[in-house]
């Protein structure tokens, strides 16, 4: 139920594409002069989209110096926030929420699925390196539970059926419809009749 | 009920386009500098006069709120100020602020014009947790178009006031909903609690003037100026004014959210909009009125009482976020709790020790009583545990971790001695 521990595997040197430079400079941007350690969650979210979503090292001292912050502060908050991966993941992260909310509405389904199609429970990642399952917290959108967030989607309204189907098609490369799998609209009332106009 | 005319999350549910053609549609934007030219002072008492009170769970006054920043009046006040918008919701069963920024982000910047305005700030931050990773796309992509149409930063809306509005991703952690965390977190560091006082009021974001609201309490602001404090006063109770959002989850036909004004009935609520409890009300066992940190209510409460501040506190419970999360009788409510339990011990921020270690306890101890692994004296020390945690911390996540077990226990307490019972019987 959190994010994967520091793995012993670490690449010596990571440094941002010319791109991300670039967007980095824009995100600093946004802080008062001599604030710039306020960037810091924002940088190393970009060093983790770069590097196949998951956060060596190296690129935290990649940060660490363009902030001008102490390397340790860098580490502090990498290890303090759940959504920074300081070890591989699969190709597909589900974020499979069990909160009360969720529970309710069967989320211990969706573990079944996770655990009898992808052989994963909690931390584990399949042995095709496609998916990484992990346990999380709320995610913040208990009126279409159960849901598990998939990289950065949101897929909602979900049954062992409709999840099932989503893995297959993840697996096969294709692109599931993200939001709710029962075709209504936001939080709209599940089942009532679709608004007029 | 609330009437059509007097909702303000009028693309609550995105069927129309959220973006700014659309939002000048249903009326944002229509009138904002006639509203700052009603001056700072006038907006303050205009909010106060409204009776809003903040939407995040708290429900202190949002015009108090705002004018304990330093007046300029007070004397000159070089320091910069800052209004910060509290979008990391993450309080279990709540999901409203997430359908204000994806479906009408325009009114939510709309609002931050007017309440930066009115405390003296020309910069507004954004922070929006990390998950909302496609709610913070739309938000950006306002805050752009706002920008290119002069609606924020030089000469907002033409008023002669300067705002720049910022977003900024957290990256999941539950404790930055606490107004001092999130400042913590937005100055680049690890989400705790800071020690109060001093309050953000006098050294918040970077040690300046900084007031922190809700999306959803920023999001009405704009309605308010528009159409009067009495307009918004006239719904709901007295000192429970205005329209709500409830965010409806658990076991009922159709959960969603929805507007109502304050003050409604729960029973009306849940039958109205999220079409009852599954296998109808008397099927109902509890209802956790207002987020997962305010306690359970039994179906016999649950018969009459209001959904507003006061009518749930009078009932030792509370409004919070309004998220209401409904249980029927096949609820193994003794888990329900206990999973709760085990959400606040993994979002502990480890800085206080009673909560760091209190959390741990009372979830350990939760799950033997959901399996009834336990003494009957137990129950009241665990009720013990979650007092000495209660006001021994910096925040309020400690007391919050134990407010879902006292309201178990003060409810069910013969359905946990039964199941230490059971339990017993089965062992000999």
């Amino acid at each position: 139920m959190s994010a994967p521990a520091l793995t012993a595997k670490q690449p010596k040197t990571f440094a941002f594409t010319a791109d991300n430079l670039e967007t980095a400079k824009k995100v600093i941007a946004k802080y008062p002069q001599h604030r710039e350690a306020s960037a810091v969650i924002p940088l190393l979210q970009l060093a983790q989209a770069q590097h196949d979503n998951w956060l060596p090292v190296a690129a935290m001292d990649v940060v660490a110096e363009m902030l001008e912050m102490p390397r340790v502060r860098v580490y502090e908050v990498a290890s303090f926030y759940t959504m920074f991966n300081r070890a591989p993941v699969g190709k597909y992260l589900l974020q499979v929420c069990t909160t009360t909310p969720c529970w309710l509405r069967g989320s211990d389904d969706i573990k079944h699925v996770c655990k009898s199609k992808l052989g994963i429970t909690d931390g584990e990642t399949s042995s095709d390196g496609l998916f990484t399952m992990m346990e999380v917290e709320c995610l913040g959108a208990c009126v279409n539970a159960p849901m598990v967030q998939i990289n950065d989607d949101y897929y909602e309204d979900l049954t062992a059926a409709n999840f099932t189907t989503i893995c297959d098609e993840l697996a096969a490369g294709k692109t599931p419809s993200i939001g709710s799998q029962t075709g209504r609209q936001g939080s709209y009332p599940l089942n009532a009749a679709k608004k007029a106009g | 009920m609330l009437a059509e005319k007097d909702k303000v999350f009028t693309n609550l549910y995105g069927f129309d386009d959220w973006k700014l053609e659309g939002a000048r549609k249903r009326g944002v934007w229509s009138n904002t500098k006639e509203l700052l030219a009603l001056g700072q002072a006038k907006i303050i008492d205009e909010v106060k006069n409204s009776g809003l009170r903040g939407r995040g769970g708290a429900g202190f006054s949002t015009g108090m709120k705002w004018s304990f920043m330093p007046q300029k009046s007070n004397g000159p006040s070089d320091r910069p100020h800052y209004l910060v918008v509290n979008a990391d919701e993450s309080e279990p069963g709540t999901c409203k602020d997430r359908d204000i920024i994806r479906f009408d982000p325009h009114r939510l910047l709309e609002g931050i014009v007017c309440g930066a305005f009115a405390i003296n700030a020309h910069a507004s931050y954004i922070y929006i947790r990390g998950e909302f990773v496609n709610e913070a796309k739309n938000m950006q992509i306002a805050i752009d178009e706002a920008y290119a149409a002069g609606l924020i930063g030089k000469n907002a809306c033409g008023s002669g006031w300067d705002i720049d509005v910022y977003l900024h991703r957290g990256a999941g952690a539950y404790i930055c909903g606490e107004e001092s965390a999130l400042l913590e977190s937005l100055e680049g560091k690890k989400g705790q609690p800071r020690n109060k006082p001093p309050f953000p009021a006098n050294a918040g974001l970077y040690a300046n003037p900084t007031t922190v609201n809700n999306v959803e309490t920023i999001a009405v602001v704009p309605e308010i100026l528009r159409r009067g404090a009495a307009w918004f006063a006239s719904m709901g109770r007295e000192k429970n004014a205005g329209n709500k959002i409830y965010c409806i989850s658990g076991h009922v036909n159709q959960p969603c959210n929805v507007e109502e004004a304050m003050s409604i009935p729960m029973k009306e609520l849940i039958e109205k909009y999220a079409g009852g409890v599954r296998g109808g009300w008397d099927n109902l066992l509890a209802v956790i009125p207002g987020g997962s940190s305010t306690p359970l209510l039994p179906r016999e409460i649950c018969d009459t009482v209001l959904m507003d501040f006061d009518s749930l506190k009078a009932v030792q419970s509370g409004l919070g976020t309004a998220g209401l999360i409904v249980m029927d009788k096949s609820t193994d409510l003794i888990y329900a709790i206990a999973r709760l339990s085990r959400f606040y011990m993994h979002e502990s921020c480890g800085q206080c020790t009673p909560c760091r270690e209190g959390t741990g306890w009372m979830y350990r101890m939760m799950l033997r009583m959901v399996r009834g692994n336990a003494k009957l004296e137990e129950i009241d020390m665990l009720i013990d545990v979650t007092r000495e945690i209660e006001g021994h911390t910096i925040c309020a996540h400690g007391d919050a971790a134990g407010w879902p077990i006292q309201g178990l226990i003060r409810h069910f307490r013969p359905m946990v001695e039964q199941r230490i019972l059971d339990y017993r019987k089965q062992a000999a």
